[in-house]
């Protein structure tokens, strides 16, 4: 049977891409499969674990959850669009977080997006806020501090 | 689980420190040789190009094996840990243990690795070294090593490593050599970095869900939701006509979809109408099972484990009697299962995110029929393992679906849903204690009877697989899968682990009834010391405050035989200011393969919710490879742990779990985990477990922090205050 297919195009990575796929596909999905990105992970397929947090225009996003139609013309970033250089990285490996690894890509992506939207974010705003993304290795401490280390070295630039 | 070092002796094999037997054997081929490379073993291989490559051959779930591993043969070598090219060795008879073969878990990798491993870098470079020896016409003694390269301390000439690997893999691997002197050791004990972490920051980092082959398909299966139970029939009029769907197909373990795409496999199963036959769980609940297990308690069959002295008789003094519930629990790796097999021109390729790379080999065997040696397996990195990746259950599935499509790779993949509902489950179990205290308040007996069911039985079949020539019938497979679970189950008793305490009681007696539900159960990270660490240091609890005694002091005044477990105590009630301290703070001991772990917790209460605030922890694992690792380990079992002791159990209904995602069963997240601090002690004896020491002593701590906050004593996991 033929499908029912859209053409969606979008921005991702800062590059211009053009997928034609069924509108219901989440968005996950299609940067995995179509785009070969596999850096966002399948966790949960309900928005509960946040492995697949990538970013639309700058804000975190669940997108086992979101719908491919919802990209239409607009901005996405992914942890391989970090092209290895954001800080929040780099704290990540010097502070041995991750275990497993797999939830890493949407932890960090979350961070991105809070850091964005909050430079300087409290305790509890950095805890509230990573609650979203779950690490079954339980690297939640080792989480928070590179996070907060990102953090405290913005305010010592600034 | 049956540790290797058991089989080992059991076999004979266990010889000297310095004995090399260890040389590559030329058949079978050895998986992912480079054909100019110095091979002196299946671990190294050197090539003229100078890359140094360490085949690991143990599973890499985040437990750090792959750094682990690295820095020992690195030490012995003489190369920076980061320089190594590192590969997931393929399956082999030169890598494993007899019986038990390459499996990763019982927290043994280091442990079982520490001297192997170490010796294969030390011969190498031995070897290396003779062949500059040869080449300078120079005495060994006149060459030094340094991080990759020899030195001719007479003429200053130097040669790399890649540079003798012709040369050096002409020699004959040496009979033995000495490995060194500890306090010679540039990396272990130092190196502190992880060497998989840049790749876990950036995405490139390939586990088993990220397999992508060209012409690759997604299959998926619909498993009937009520254990044993099976498909009596199926209408798959929907499911076919959804877009990129290609088949519909029954397989042993339910009915399989494949498709172009994940999404399009998804819909695909969920639009299956299949009439199941529930089987014979149908009705079972949770409620049930627990008043089975009560039973089987009572009037069950009930074997000793082990006793010392006589407890009757100790037992006519005034007794504290206490029960308690553990409930069935879900391993939820973060990453589904999953399996990508190709099948192609009488062979098998195939992708694995596994702790057991050849029970995956034996699994797609029996699903498509293919000889074992015609079957490669890739090992992929995990997305956590916690023994549920001991399993091959979705390796069989990927491989009955493969061979039903050869000349396509057909990747196997499981949602969330099918992952909670179709896991191989910590068993739940009822604990009931009697203990007594003689006239100085010390411990006099101590009686502990539990009900649970085994975790051996499913995985008896996969491991005698492993070890059959591939003409075995599959029915003959399974019964001799039988006598080994029973085989095992004497030689292991992996119900007994946890229960020896380490304080001096005259009168011990440890006994258990079995009651099988028929719910699937497996390995489940600590295995028997997950419920046992518990039940145990919740009534040392119990007995100290019987007693009328400090929990830390009470503990210390029973422990003059465990020097190691008492040095554990008093070093993490100092480091908790346990003497000082307003904190609510409660504590537990609990050693387990081969290391010595003291926790203690300290809760917040408000009303009858409380928080987790801080855990001080101190270990005891012998000498430590890579300290952070040892540190992050300790960290993710508290919070792998108390995840289990705090939040909403696995219920069944209906013989099926009730709950199918992250928001009907949760665990815990960052806003819940406690601030974690680990203190190691040092030590020069050898390398012992770490990945699931830092599970069992972390619900205790919490419970008996909880009885000194509110008076509440709890005896059931989780952990809810009235």
């Amino acid at each position: 049977m033929s499908e029912n297919t859209t053409s969606i195009s979008f921005t991702l990575n800062q590059q211009a891409q053009q997928v034609e796929v069924s509108p219901d596909t989440p968005l996950l999905w299609v940067i995995r499969e179509n785009l070969k990105l596999t850096g966002t992970k399948f966790g949960c397929g309900i928005a509960q674990c946040g492995a697949c947090t990538v970013l639309l225009n700058g804000k975190a996003i669940r997108s086992c959850v979101t719908p491919v139609t919802a990209a239409q013309g607009q901005e996405l970033t992914t942890i391989e669009g970090l092209n290895d250089e954001h800080p929040l990285q780099q704290a990540w490996v010097d502070l041995n977080v991750p275990q497993c690894g797999y939830c890493q890509s949407g932890q960090i992506m979350s961070a991105v997006s809070l850091l964005n939207d909050n430079p300087k974010p409290s305790e509890v705003e950095i805890k509230n806020t990573m609650a979203g993304n779950i690490c079954r290795c339980g690297c939640y401490q080792r989480i928070y501090k590179a996070i907060a280390l990102v953090a405290d070295s913005d305010e010592d630039q600034a | 689980m049956i540790t290797r070092r058991k089989f080992l002796i059991g076999s004979g094999v266990v010889g000297g420190g310095l004995v090399l037997a260890m040389v590559l054997k030329k058949d079978p081929p050895l998986p992912g040789l480079r054909q100019d490379s110095f091979a002196p073993n299946a671990y190294l291989q050197i090539t003229p190009e100078n890359q140094v490559v360490f085949h690991y051959d143990k599973a890499e779930m985040g437990q750090g094996v792959i750094t682990g591993l690295t820095t020992l043969i690195a030490e012995e070598l003489d190369v920076h840990p980061s320089k190594i090219i590192t590969e997931a060795a393929g399956v082999h008879p030169d890598y494993g243990a007899p019986v038990v073969g390459q499996i990763t878990g019982g927290s043994m990798s280091i442990k079982d690795s520490w001297q192997h491993i170490r010796e294969a870098g030390a011969s190498a470079r031995a070897m290396l070294v003779q062949a500059a020896a040869n080449q300078w016409a120079v005495d060994i003694s006149q060459i030094s090593s340094s991080d990759g390269s020899l030195l001719n301390q007479i003429t200053g000439e130097r040669l790399s490593y890649g540079d003798l690997a012709d040369h050096a893999a002409q020699l004959e691997v040496p009979e033995s050599t000495s490995l060194k002197d500890p306090y010679a050791f540039q990396y272990i004990g130092k190196f502190d970095q992880r060497l998989d972490a840049r790749i876990k920051v950036n995405g490139k980092a390939d586990y088993g869900m990220d397999v992508d082959l060209p012409g690759m398909k997604i299959a998926m299966v619909r498993r009937c939701p009520h254990f044993g139970g099976h498909a009596v029939s199926f209408d798959a009029g929907i499911a076919r006509a959804i877009p990129g769907v290609i088949d519909v197909l029954a397989i042993s373990n339910g009915v399989a979809v494949l498709a172009d795409s994940y999404w399009q496999a998804s819909k695909a199963v969920k639009a299956l109408d299949i009439v199941w036959d529930k089987g014979p769980l149908a009705g079972l609940t949770s409620e049930k099972i627990l008043a089975n297990q009560r039973a089987a308690l009572r009037d069950g069959k009930i074997k000793e484990l082990h006793s010392t002295g006589d407890v009757a008789a100790a037992q006519k003094n005034e007794l504290l009697e206490a029960e308690y519930v553990l409930p069935f629990l879900h391993h939820s790796t973060m990453e589904p299962q999953n399996t990508t097999v190709l099948i192609d021109d009488g062979k098998a390729e195939v992708w694995s995110p596994t702790q057991a790379p050849d029970m995956v080999q034996s699994a797609v065997h029996m699903a498509s029929g293919i000889p074992k040696n015609n079957i490669t397996v890739n090992s992929m990195l995990m997305g956590g393992g916690f023994g549920r990746r001991a399993m091959t259950d979705f390796a069989h599935e990927a491989g009955e679906v493969a061979a039903a499509y050869p000349g396509t790779p057909v990747k196997l993949v499981w949602s969330r849903e099918d992952d909670m509902q179709h896991d191989y489950y910590r068993p739940s179990s009822i604990h009931r204690f009697q203990g007594s205290l003689n006239n100085k308040k010390q411990l006099n007996s101590w009686s502990h009877t539990m009900v649970s069911s085994s975790v051996i039985t499913s995985f008896a079949n996969s491991l005698i697989a492993g070890v059959l020539p591939s003409a075995t019938p599959n029915g003959m497979v399974k019964s001799m899968g039988r006598g080994l679970s029973s085989l095992v189950k004497k030689m292991a008793p992996i119900m007994e682990e946890g229960t020896h305490i380490p304080y001096v009681c005259e009168n011990v007696a440890v006994s258990r009834a079995v009651y099988d539900p028929g719910i699937p159960t497996g390995f489940w990270r600590s295995v028997g010391n997950s419920f046992n660490g518990f039940v145990t240091e919740s009534f040392m609890d119990e007995m100290a405050h019987a007693a009328g005694r400090d929990p830390v002091e009470f503990r210390l005044s029973h422990m003059q035989d465990f020097p190691r477990d008492k040095k554990v105590l008093e070093l993490v009630a100092e480091k908790s200011a346990w003497a000082e301290s307003a904190a609510h703070q409660g504590v537990a001991v609990h050693p387990s393969f081969g290391s010595f772990v003291a926790m203690v917790a300290e809760v917040s209460v408000e009303g009858t919710s409380f928080t987790v605030d801080k855990v001080t922890v101190a270990l005891d694992c012998g000498r430590v490879v890579n300290p952070d690792i040892v540190v992050m380990q300790i960290e993710s079992g508290i919070i792998y742990g108390l995840s289990a002791a705090l939040k909403p159990s696995l219920q069944i209904k209906d013989g099926a779990v009730a709950q199918s995602n992250f928001h009907d069963l949760p665990v815990l997240r960052m806003h819940e985990a406690p601030e974690i601090e680990v203190h190691l002690v040092d030590s020069d004896i050898d390398p012992t477990g770490v990945g699931e020491v830092g599970v069992p002593p972390i619900a205790p701590a919490v419970a008996n922090a909880l009885f000194v906050a509110t008076g509440q004593r709890l005896r059931e996991l989780p952990l809810k205050l009235g």
